[in-house]
């Protein structure tokens, strides 16, 4: 399976991936995860790239080869949309962030994404991780709503997503994850 | 055990299992994680050397005194320890030295594109090259055997995508390798002209011989598979190639400096057409052709950017992947809200200055709308520049300043400051000093008065070291504190002499507190001029200014800027 986490420099699309990473050795399946460090990150356009199966030699998604567009925000589902298989789906959160030259006025923040955006499943991530306790947990209730839509083994990325946070946040974010899950 | 690790992760394993003591490096994207990970180990002792330079002379002291050695950078910190690598492969090693240098095809986070392994070839030094997490580590340790082995430093090369790629990794446990007796030996350690001419035979004699081993060394192996198609390969390339072209034969090369001719000019020979694909610089291409082998290359492949399954395919088959993105509003990386570094270009750009940047998160000073830096060249740079406009004409030093980082101008900008009071420049540094090196991921350095352990040390005093140098003038300010900021620029260019002004704030990052954020209230006029500072947390809708509390940091800067006191603190 070939998950790309599409976000905003901070949004925490590595924890994501990382949770995902684990997932997949937890299923005893090859994985690769590649990552933005650096400059990228400093609240801009990030993408992660998780790879599972059975062998996985390269560690990045190329265009048309996503089987699911794990999205933090919406234009941030918008521009990697053309990563997206064809027959693969995108879940993205409503969340909008708006981008420096928004900002600034020299262009606008699109008002049509969701009919734009092939086979996608919009979730109020923020909404439901606020509900969960903070904000910052919508990367669980993300990684919930990928769960369920794509059939995956809630008990084991729990697991993985319990090794993957500090301790005293375990709680909230498998509060947020289970919001996520429900969707 | 299998674990999920991180391709600089795994270098690290890599060290650790070989028995590495020694770990030095300056921080460097995509390299920073190899020493950040070895730090964590108590056997061995790591640190962040000032510049890599430092970095690999301590390392070489090291392998002299025994101890197995790794020392890390990025590609263009390689530039900098190049002086000290070129005539380590004169002296050779004691213990194992390994060299892991990053490049950024793509270039992510860097200045620019360059090859390691031209470097290499320059140097004369052998270069491994590990095409995942699983042969980070294995080839890590290979390093130090053909460091040894060879009497010479090995360069572990990486590239980005195999740098911050995850990949299974089987773990060992350590080998505690004993340190290895240091011996006295004036003919292969100093390098003096008459000593040195004696070692320049040495090096090529290893190199030949290297040459002629790399043939039956397993890290470079042949995969079968059909005759009409064979590819030539490396690195993270070789993984896409699998992906792209699964019936073709591969020639996969771990070792790529020096190259395994014997076994090259076979496999050319088995195949109908043989394409060489290499990212960056036609290095592998250009030394098969040397030796008269026909192949293939860059005459389809781009000398830029990083390489694709998809691009494999589009290339060698033809076949292209119709994809088209929308058009949409780029997110250009900006200075995170709240960042001290935003207050000084705002200054600088309202004073219409000339800016000579630097590199750091502060480089973003140059995108809009505070666009205020003419030019950023590499790290310790903008001090050197600075000088050179006032030397080329001295009406420069009334409207021309250079912007540097804390850690860069312990880097590499100290010996600018020297030079500036040495020839009697006419010049306004401002060191941009957030207490930490931001942009790799808030590491420590030497003012910063913690070790890479967290360990309490000597914190070197900006102030007094720039005074140390001859500066006369030397201010503290807060560049939250813009009026006082403004000010201090304006003075220090209407006086002749160096002055350096330290604008200090910690990263915004580095303080862990919750904010309510502010408000805009209906004084507002919606005249913009917050917009100006670039601030990623007020945002400019149909319906006039907001704020996004969840990013705002009480900074101030907005409501420093608005003549109508329309921000408000909830």
């Amino acid at each position: 399976m070939d998950i790309l986490i599409a976000g905003v420099g901070g949004q925490g699309t590595l924890l994501a991936s990382r949770v995902l990473g684990k997932y997949a050795l937890k299923k005893n399946l090859d994985v690769k995860l590649s990552e933005v460090h650096g400059m990228a990150q400093r609240g801009g356009s990030v993408i992660t790239f998780v790879r599972f199966g059975d062998k996985v030699n390269s560690p990045i998604i190329d265009e048309k080869g996503a089987d699911i567009i794990l999205a933090f925000e919406k234009l941030e589902a918008l521009r990697y949309a053309h990563y997206l298989a064809d027959g693969g789906k995108i879940i993205y959160s409503t969340q909008e962030i708006m981008p420096m030259p928004v900002v600034t006025g020299a262009a606008k923040y699109p008002d049509d994404i969701e009919s734009r955006l092939p086979n996608a499943v919009g979730i109020d991530a923020m909404d439901k991780a606020l509900k969960a306790g903070n904000s910052k947990a919508a990367n669980s209730v993300m990684l919930g709503a990928l769960t369920t839509i794509m059939g995956l083994d809630k008990a084991v990325m729990e697991e993985a997503l319990t090794e993957s946070v500090p301790e005293k946040l375990v709680q909230l974010n498998l509060k947020a994850f289970e919001y996520g899950c429900e969707m | 055990m299998k674990k999920l690790l991180l391709g600089d992760f795994a270098v690290a394993r890599g060290a650790y299992e070989a028995g590495v003591r020694v770990a030095t490096a300056y921080p460097g994207t995509p390299s920073t994680e190899i020493t950040e990970e070895l730090s964590r180990y108590d056997e061995v002792y790591s640190e962040w050397s000032p510049n890599e330079k430092v970095a690999l002379e301590v390392g070489f002291g090291a392998s002299l005194a025994g101890a197995r050695t790794i020392v890390s950078m990025k590609h263009v910190g390689l530039n900098v320890a190049a002086d000290p690598l070129y005539t380590a492969a004169y002296t050779g090693v004691n213990a194992g030295l390994v060299v892991a240098v990053a490049d950024d095809p793509s270039m992510f986070s860097s200045q620019n594109e360059q090859d390691t392994r031209l470097i290499a070839r320059a140097a004369n030094v052998p270069v491994l090259e590990p095409s995942d997490s699983a042969e980070a580590k294995e080839f890590t340790e290979k390093a130090f055997l053909l460091s040894e082995t060879y009497d010479t430093p090995v360069i572990l090369r990486l590239t980005t995508r195999v740098a911050h790629s995850q990949g299974l990794v089987e773990l060992g446990e350590r080998k505690e390798v004993p340190l290895k007796p240091y011996l006295k030996d004036i003919p292969k350690y100093v390098m003096m002209p008459a000593n040195a001419k004696k070692r320049h035979v040495v090096v090529e004699e290893r190199l030949n011989k290297l040459c002629a081993d790399s043939n039956s060394c397993p890290v470079n192996r042949i995969e079968k598979g059909s005759s009409d198609l064979g590819i030539i390969c490396a690195g993270g390339v070789y993984q896409y190639v699998k992906e792209a072209l699964p019936e073709a034969s591969v020639l996969k090369l771990g070792m790529v400096y020096p190259l395994p001719y014997k076994m090259i000019a076979d496999f050319v020979k088995s195949v109908k057409r043989c394409i060489v694909i290499e990212e960056l610089e036609p290095h592998i291409e250009t030394l098969i052709k040397s030796k008269g082998i026909a192949v293939e290359g860059k005459n389809l492949f781009s000398i830029q950017g990083e390489f694709s399954v998809n691009l494999i395919r589009e290339k060698v088959l033809g076949k292209k992947t119709e994809a088209v993105a929308a058009e949409i509003p780029a997110r250009p990386p900006v200075l995170c809200a709240g960042c001290p570094h935003r207050g000084v270009f705002y200054t600088l750009k309202k004073l219409k200055l000339n800016v000579m940047g630097d590199i750091g998160c502060y480089t973003l000073g140059a995108v809009p709308p505070l666009g205020s830096i003419d030019s950023v060249l590499c790290m310790g740079a903008s001090i050197g520049m600075a000088i050179g406009f006032d030397k080329a004409n001295s009406d420069f030093a009334k409207n021309t300043v250079a912007v540097i980082g804390d850690s860069t101008f312990i880097h590499s900008g100290i010996t600018g400051l020297v030079d500036a009071v040495y020839n009697k420049a006419d010049a306004t540094i401002i060191i941009v000093d957030n207490s930490t090196t931001g942009m790799t991921g808030h590491q420590n350095h030497p003012a910063t008065g913690k070790t890479i352990k967290n360990e309490q040390t000597y914190a070197l005093n900006l102030e007094e070291l720039c005074r140390a140098t001859g500066v006369k003038s030397v201010d503290v300010v807060d560049p939250y504190e813009l009026d006082k900021f403004e000010q201090t620029v304006r003075k220090a260019l209407s006086e002749s002499g160096v002055k350096v002004i330290i604008a200090r704030r910690p990263c915004v990052l580095l303080t862990k507190k919750l904010y309510k954020g502010f408000e805009i209230t209906d004084a507002c006029k919606n005249c913009k001029a917050c917009l100006k500072l670039g601030c990623p947390a007020i945002v400019n809708t149909e319906h006039g200014m907001t704020i996004d509390a969840s990013l705002c940091t009480e900074c101030g800067l907005c409501q420093s800027v608005c003549k109508f006191g329309a921000i408000k603190a909830k």
